[in-house]
């Protein structure tokens, strides 16, 4: 009995790759955000990360930069969906301290389920609920700046809808990330910390019009605890996106992401380059 | 910052609005004449695609072509009445699965950009048939 659905299920899982996912329309996958869940460019949605239909898997690789007055942000990331249903997902990130010199090193392991609907086609937002564990390396900075841990957890609940022809005829997107966090800087600065180290509210967004099936523009905002007492600031980027094909989509940003451990106004380019491999 | 998103938001929604006119979509799209042209691109794509041909072994394609064109009319408010079977009469028992039928909205694009169809109008003829997805899939 157990072997009949052991290999029922890896039959499963072969035919899924056999087929492997295309199954949506071009530019609904959305893209890689920077901890690695699908998403826009800093927040996650409710979408999962690849093509893959109910029937199909896929898998993503993608890689961003951002660069910023005071540090460098490099991401290099990878991710699964599974059925339309479950995406699993790990983001490396190399934060260079491009000013005072060194690096921060952070691994982030994410999971996220869709709860309900579909991103086009449900009356209602698609919503799923997601969890980013979060495990900084170089603990040394965050120990200095004050922070309680060097792990933390995120938990998050995400509604994404596109509104077909709703802009003048253009599809609207839209996205509304509401996260339980401790984490300073995505975690890179630790998590907790003197004035404050209990998970906190913290609201996200996106909106973003597709101008055709391949270009897209938007912005982002999201809203960031200072548990530090460092003047942590929210973030936000304005973005446009080309999608040529559902296996490779580019992104370039303008980012603001405030004061960065008392370096304030850390604004710069944000790149992302992300690809379906199958 | 919030304010100006949302504030953004707002602008965005009244832009969406002021957008609407008095035409019927069937009107902006060039009336029959460009619907029978979307319907025969349609035709065209779906024969060149292994994947979805094989869903209409049986079909008699006049008559889909001609029930097809009549839908698309009164989706956008043209002066049609729909005279063909319902949807789930049509799909039931091909167990349409969700990836066949977003293949199938790609052709259906396809069809739409061969017959020169702006990218906004494409937008507003699709939204006007989504709800018929949930009566096609996995019947």
């Amino acid at each position: 009995m157990r072997l009949t659905t052991l290999i029922g299920s890896v039959l499963i899982v072969y035919s899924g790759i056999a087929c492997a996912g295309d199954g949506k329309l071009i530019g609904t996958a959305g893209l890689n955000q920077l901890e690695g869940a699908g998403g826009g460019g800093i927040v996650p949605w409710a979408t999962l990360s690849g093509y893959d239909s109910q029937d199909q898997i896929s898998a993503n690789a993608f890689i961003t930069q951002v660069n910023l007055d005071d540090y460098r942000l490099n991401v290099l990331g990878a991710n699964v969906s599974l059925y339309d249903r479950v995406e699993l997902s790990v983001a490396r990130h190399a934060f260079d301290l491009t000013t005072l010199g060194g690096e921060i090193a952070q691994t982030v392991y994410g999971a996220k389920v869709r709860l309900y609907g579909d991103v086009i086609y449900s009356d209602w937002p698609q919503i799923s609920a997601g969890m980013q564990y979060k495990d900084l390396e170089d603990t040394a900075i965050a120990g200095l700046v004050g922070a309680k841990d060097t792990t933390g957890i995120d938990y998050f609940l995400a509604a994404t809808k596109v509104h077909l022809g709703a802009v003048g005829g253009y599809n609207l997107v839209w996205n509304l990330t509401g996260r339980l966090t401790k984490a300073n800087q995505l975690g890179l600065l630790g998590f907790g910390g003197p004035d404050n180290s209990d998970y906190e509210l913290m609201l996200e967004g996106s909106i973003g019009v597709l101008f055709s099936r391949h270009f897209a523009a938007g912005m982002e905002y999201r809203q960031k605890p200072d548990n530090l007492g460092l003047g942590e600031d929210d973030w936000m980027d304005v973005f446009v996106t080309y999608i040529p094909s559902k296996n490779v989509n580019f992104t370039l940003a303008w980012a603001d992401l405030g004061s960065i451990a008392g370096a304030t106004g850390q604004k710069g380019l944000y790149l992302s380059v992300g690809g379906q491999l199958w | 910052m919030v304010k100006q998103l949302v504030m953004t938001a707002a602008a965005i929604a009244l832009l969406g609005g002021c957008a609407s006119s008095s035409s019927t979509l069937y009107e902006e799209l060039g009336g029959q004449a460009k619907i029978n042209e979307i319907v025969e691109n349609f035709v065209h794509e779906i024969e060149y695609n292994n994947t979805i041909l094989p869903y209409f072994a049986d079909t008699d394609i006049d008559r889909f072509i001609q029930k097809f064109a009549e839908q698309l009319c009164v989706f956008a408010e043209g002066p049609c009445t729909y005279s063909g079977d319902t949807m789930e009469q049509v799909h039931g028992g091909m167990n349409i699965s969700e990836a066949d039928f977003n293949l199938t909205v790609d052709l259906f694009i396809n069809a739409m950009n061969k017959a020169n169809i702006p990218h906004p109008l494409q937008n507003k003829l699709i939204s006007r048939m989504t709800h018929t997805r949930k009566q096609m899939l996995y019947l």
